[in-house]
């Protein structure tokens, strides 16, 4: 098994197929997207793929070590607006093909109209331990 | 075995054995190993007296400790010294515990987490899965504290205030996996109240009732919020609700007014009105300035320009709003309320989508964008044309 995350962007992925701002959908529409996800997660946790999903604030702070006896730098640089994350979800899953297809699936969430949104979503496989034993 | 039983004997048990002289970290390692001794033992050979039985084995588990520690002989022989233990009352004794747990040298996250484990008896793990961290970082949390509150004597009552924001904040945290800790606030604040008479731990339990009443309608089945007009207040736990009110009043009779039984005197007044329509927000917004005189809380001003809005109209609420520093969280929410109330939507569908950047929650994050995204698709001239008419 490999773990995979599945990182959602506000911004900086290329635009979704279907790229109309949320606040721009129906309440139906929202509804219907957010129960895609739920559904989404709940069937791979059935599978047993489901590791962990959460959502992130559109902003964060950077701090860095600044020397013994001074405050953390917290005002910049700051993350270019291509950069930011909205969200992950982590799979586990047996095969890179495997994680790919679930992302594909996860991209097809309804948006506007209720048509899928075809967003991008960037996707990285964990860094595991090296093994105890190897043959 | 009667899992409850035991949980709801834990405190009483390690107040005993704090009282008679034992620090906190071994009263609480030895009444684990006594619990141990029950799981296994009960079940066949059940005790008449389990409180007895616990705090006499417990007892004895933390006497063999202290004895085979070379180390610690001069408090043994300091605890062997001491007279023996009077017929104290059971409910000193866990209230005790109750300013052990709260005590300010605790950060309160290791407040709540000591709190949960030694008057609630919940295990690390149901911690653990109630604040969604792994169970070895709940497990570190809780030994540190156990052992920053182990160099504290217990000769005088400690702040009762403290207690109370501990279990706010344990009611605040709400519910998630197997542990209901919004029920769990409830039980321990209700054995509070039954150990100590003051208005604010009453005025505390008839909020935290007043809260718990409506919980059920709070959310839609598929975790969307659903805001305090909306609610099926046919759904509401009319029992609760009786119950918080008569604890309300009758603190309030005695004329010591506190935050807590002023929040639950707005959470009455909600609970009180049949329909959002008939709430009494002119008796809200008076409840509001005890508060803020009270508290001088800029979150309470917050609120009090919605009840503002609510009494005198939108124009007045945004007023009250004008005054207040626009960081404050939710402010942009309750802004874009008040402006769809005066009849603004474009106003208001913009500040909802900004608030909804900056929600604190994904449900209220989902909220406001379907806020935004109900007013962006109702207006007719809208870029969506009239595809969703």
């Amino acid at each position: 098994m490999a773990k995979y995350l599945l990182l959602k962007h506000y911004r900086g992925a290329p635009d979704p197929v279907n790229d109309v701002p949320m606040d721009r959908w129906t309440p139906e529409e929202i509804s219907a997207h957010m129960q895609y996800m739920h559904d989404f997660a709940a069937r791979l946790e059935g599978t047993g793929e489901f590791v962990d999903a959460q959502a992130l604030a559109p902003e964060g702070t950077f701090v860095r070590y600044d020397g013994e006896g001074r405050p953390p730098v917290t005002d910049g640089p700051f993350a270019e607006t291509k950069d930011l994350i909205a969200g992950w979800m982590v799979i586990d899953v047996d095969s890179h093909e495997r994680a790919v297809e679930l992302a594909g699936e996860l991209s097809a969430a309804p948006g506007a109209g209720g048509k899928p949104i075809h967003e991008w979503l960037e996707l990285r496989p964990f860094l595991t331990a090296p093994p105890t034993i190897t043959e | 075995m009667d899992e409850a039983l035991l949980r709801s004997l834990t405190p009483t048990v390690i107040g005993v054995l704090v009282r008679r002289g034992a620090d906190f970290a071994a009263a609480e390692d030895a009444v684990q190993e006594a619990l141990v001794e029950a799981v296994r033992g009960w079940p066949a050979d059940p005790p008449r007296d389990p409180k007895g039985w616990l705090v006499t084995v417990a007892w004895r588990k933390f006497l063999d400790v202290t004895r085979s520690d070379a180390a610690r002989r001069r408090r043994e022989e300091r605890v062997d010294a001491e007279p023996a233990p009077g017929p104290a009352s059971e409910v000193d004794d866990t209230l005790q515990l109750y300013f052990l747990c709260a005590h300010p040298s605790l950060t309160p996250s290791s407040a709540v987490a000591l709190t949960l484990r030694a008057l609630g008896g919940l295990t690390t793990r149901q911690i653990a899965q109630a604040y969604l961290v792994p169970e070895a970082t709940m497990a570190q949390r809780i030994s540190r504290a156990k052992r920053t509150v182990s160099a504290v004597r217990f000769d005088q009552p400690g702040d009762v205030a403290t207690v109370l924001r501990v279990l706010y904040l344990v009611f605040n945290e709400g519910y998630s996996g197997d542990v209901d800790l919004a029920a769990e606030a409830i039980r321990l604040t209700r054995q509070l109240a039954t150990a100590i008479d003051h208005p604010e731990v009453a005025g505390l339990l008839a909020l935290m009732l007043l809260h718990h009443a409506r919980r059920a309608t709070r959310t839609a089945p598929d975790g969307s919020l659903v805001p305090l007009a909306e609610q099926d207040r046919r759904r509401w736990d009319t029992g609760s609700i009786a119950e918080g009110v008569e604890i309300l009043q009758a603190a309030l009779a005695r004329d010591r007014l506190g935050e807590f039984q002023a929040q639950a005197a707005i959470a009455a007044l909600h609970a009180d009105a049949p329909t959002a329509e008939e709430t009494d927000w002119v008796q809200i917004v008076e409840w509001y300035d005890e508060l803020v005189r009270l508290t001088d809380s800029p979150i309470v001003r917050l609120n009090r320009a919605v009840a503002v809005g609510e009494a005198d109209g939108p124009r007045a609420g945004l007023a009250a709003l004008a005054a207040l520093d626009d960081t404050l969280p939710r402010h942009t929410a309750v802004a874009a309320y008040l402006h769809e109330r005066d009849g603004d939507p474009a106003t208001a569908a913009r500040l909802y989508a900004d608030a909804a950047l900056r929600a604190p929650n994904l449900a209220e994050r989902d909220h406001l964008t379907r806020q935004a995204a109900r007013l962006n698709t109702r207006r007719p001239l809208g870029e969506r044309g009239a595809r969703f008419p």
